[in-house]
């Protein structure tokens, strides 16, 4: 595409330069023109830094309880206003992000590496193919939600127990999120790895002497890389959907352990009279899956060969 | 096909059962007492009696076997009974719940209308806006419609029920108070103006479940369409001077339909799972509120039998999609 009309700034300059173009830079060149994309990931980062840096900034403990000020509604000292005990919302929003985020994360860098691993070897040795697929048939004709929800009221207890209330419960929620998730990232890695399979890279490289370790090291893993991270978007967006899902249903954190699902669960029981309270946490999870996804959309387009250079 | 029908309807069943299997294993293993709501002034051996008497003395595979046995066996033989009045399942033990004492699938059939209701009242307005909305997205692809289309669909995708739900009750019900946030099950239609209270009472929860839905399925059709706009046999209805609405609607819409209708049997499951929060939030009495309330009660026979209803739902499901694709499609051949 570097030959076509040079369409920026950053092109024209290049015109002198006959040095290869990366990849990643056309990558980023066809992720730039989806604008939804651009918003979606700058909205994005934006969160993972605010819940980062917020408690820096904004020094209120989540779990302060200040009980003459409770039930009020924005101000400058409490910009999100104050819950029915008086804690901050604001930094309850702030270390409720910083959950849900981590949740979502870890559960996804699970699903993913569940999925990537079940893939390859799926794609790769013809004889794991049949039973590691019908593995995944299985999971995916499992009903996720109500097993989740089993999953996490009978295990929470012991877990708690033996990690501590908040730990317990943390590992808990990721692992079975990640259990429940790896499937859809496991099939698309098998649809690519067997085509990939047949390449004559594949056959060059075999032909020198590579080991299966080495090739699907060095050859497969690279190659299959963009679907993966797109699933990877997708995969943080329905973790943060399914905790959020738990913490509201009531089989999540425990209830002085903020995240935004278990916020708006606790906003709701004062929908009458604070119906407003209901509107922070809500927003911050469909905002960062809204994000999130049209993240994930940019990312396909721009990982895709056939779509990069149109 | 019919071979194919059958072939698949038998490598169903070890599915189903391997699934039931690991539902109960999965309960097995967990350490959840059913005795734990049992005053601690009971004594300890009322209490290993009260343990037999909910038939937790014999060994798992054993009371695996027996819920196979009655959920296979007993619970069809009742429902032939019901149904033509006779009486071959008497005195044959049906699955207990711990919580009412009384047979699951009773309280199964008295939960099942709500549910049936709501959840599929808004499977079938969702899937109405959606195809037209994916027809016209497709057809003016780029624009605005179709970006606002778009910008819909993935707001629609991205936000919760849990926080749709309780939005459009925040702004309906108690701001403007034109909706009851609370759907009354006991309600009876029997005239026009309780016939109005039923619908006032279901088109909050029908649309934030239709939303969902809304949003997939437009999505796919949008997708469908445009894959088929672009072949050679639409400029070939064109170029024999075909009208843009026979075109569009007969030969394009007929042939996009196809994966579309298998995406839409696919999601049936989904959306009951989906119910799931949306009965929790508008405090409809359907199944998914009774899978909670089971759970949070530990009653273990009734979690094990919603959990492999929605198994068997799931299993069905797939399977009439891939029949379905069979049928409509005759390029694919399962033979």
């Amino acid at each position: 595409m570097t030959e076509q009309a040079p369409s920026s700034l950053a092109d024209t300059e290049d015109e002198f330069d006959h040095s290869p173009r990366s990849q990643w830079r056309d990558v980023w060149d066809q992720f730039k023109s989806h604008k939804g994309a651009l918003f979606g990931g700058g909205f994005f980062i934006l969160i993972i830094i605010g819940v980062l840096i917020g408690p820096l900034v904004w020094s209120i403990e989540a779990t302060f309880i200040d009980i003459r000020a409770r039930n009020q509604g924005m101000s400058l000292a409490h910009p999100f206003g104050t819950d029915q005990l008086g804690r901050d919302m604001l930094a309850r929003m702030i270390a409720g992000g910083r959950v849900s985020l981590a949740v979502g994360f870890a559960a996804m860098l699970l699903a993913l590496l569940l999925g990537t691993l079940i893939g390859v070897l799926a794609g790769f040795y013809k004889r794991l193919d049949g039973i590691l697929m019908r593995l995944t048939d299985l999971f995916l004709s499992l009903p996720l939600l109500p097993l989740l929800l089993v999953m996490v009221m009978l295990f929470r207890q012991p877990l708690s127990n033996v990690f501590g209330p908040e730990t317990g419960i943390f590992i808990l929620i990721v692992l079975a999120i990640g259990l429940t998730s790896w499937m859809p990232t496991a099939r698309i890695v098998r649809g690519d790895v067997l085509a990939l399979k047949e390449r004559e890279f594949i056959l060059a490289a075999r032909s020198i002497g590579t080991s299966n370790k080495g090739l699907m090291r060095r050859h497969i893993i690279p190659n299959v890389m963009s679907p993966i991270m797109v699933s990877a978007t997708l995969g943080i967006a329905n973790a943060i959907i399914t905790e959020s899902a738990l913490s509201f249903l009531g089989l999540g954190f425990p209830p002085d352990f903020p995240t935004w699902g278990r916020i708006l669960f606790d906003a709701t029981d004062y929908l009458q009279q604070y119906p407003s309270r209901v509107l922070w946490p809500g927003l911050a999870i469909s905002l960062t899956v809204l994000g999130v996804n049209y993240l994930g959309d940019g990312l396909r387009d721009a990982l895709d060969p056939r779509i990069r250079g149109r | 096909m019919l071979t194919y029908t059958l072939r698949r309807i038998i490598t169903s069943i070890p599915t189903l059962l391997f699934i039931a299997l690991a539902i109960f294993l999965l309960l097995e293993l967990a350490p959840g007492d059913p005795m734990a709501q049992v005053p601690l002034t009971v004594p300890p051996e009322v209490k290993e009696k009260m343990r037999l008497a909910l038939g937790l003395g014999e060994p798992g595979y054993i009371r695996f076997w027996k819920w196979l046995v009655q959920f296979f066996w007993v619970e069809p033989l009742n429902l032939i009974d019901w149904a033509f009045s006779t009486n071959f399942a008497d005195g044959k033990l049906r699955v207990i719940s711990w919580q009412t004492r009384s047979p699951v699938m009773d309280i199964v059939v008295q939960r099942m209308p709500q549910t049936l209701w709501v959840v599929g009242m808004s499977y079938i307005v969702g899937i109405l806006i959606a195809i037209p909305i994916g027809i016209y997205s497709a057809y003016r692809q780029y624009s605005v419609f179709d970006q606002v289309g778009t910008f819909v669909t993935m707001v629609g995708y991205s936000i919760p029920p849990f926080f749709s739900g309780v939005l459009v009750i925040v702004i309906f019900s108690i701001h403007l108070g034109w909706f009851p946030s609370i759907y009354d099950t006991t309600h009876q239609v029997n005239d026009w103006d309780s016939f109005v209270i039923q619908l006032k009472q279901m088109i909050m929860p029908v649309m934030v479940l239709a939303l969902q839905t809304t949003a997939q399925i437009s999505r796919f059709m949008r997708a469908s369409m445009l894959d088929n706009l672009n072949q050679d046999y639409v400029r070939t209805a064109r170029a024999k001077g075909l009208g843009e609405k026979i075109v569009v609607l007969s030969h394009v819409l007929r042939n996009s339909l196809i994966p579309v209708v298998t995406v839409i049997a696919l999601g049936v499951p989904a959306i009951f799972g989906g119910a799931i929060i949306t009965e929790q939030v508008f405090k409809v009495n359907g199944i998914g509120q009774l899978l909670i309330t089971a759970i949070q009660a530990n009653d273990l026979p009734m979690v094990q039998t919603l959990t492999f209803i929605f198994a068997i739902l799931i299993v069905s499901f797939n399977l009439i999609a891939d029949l379905l694709y069979g049928i409509l499609d005759p390029r694919i051949r399962y033979d």
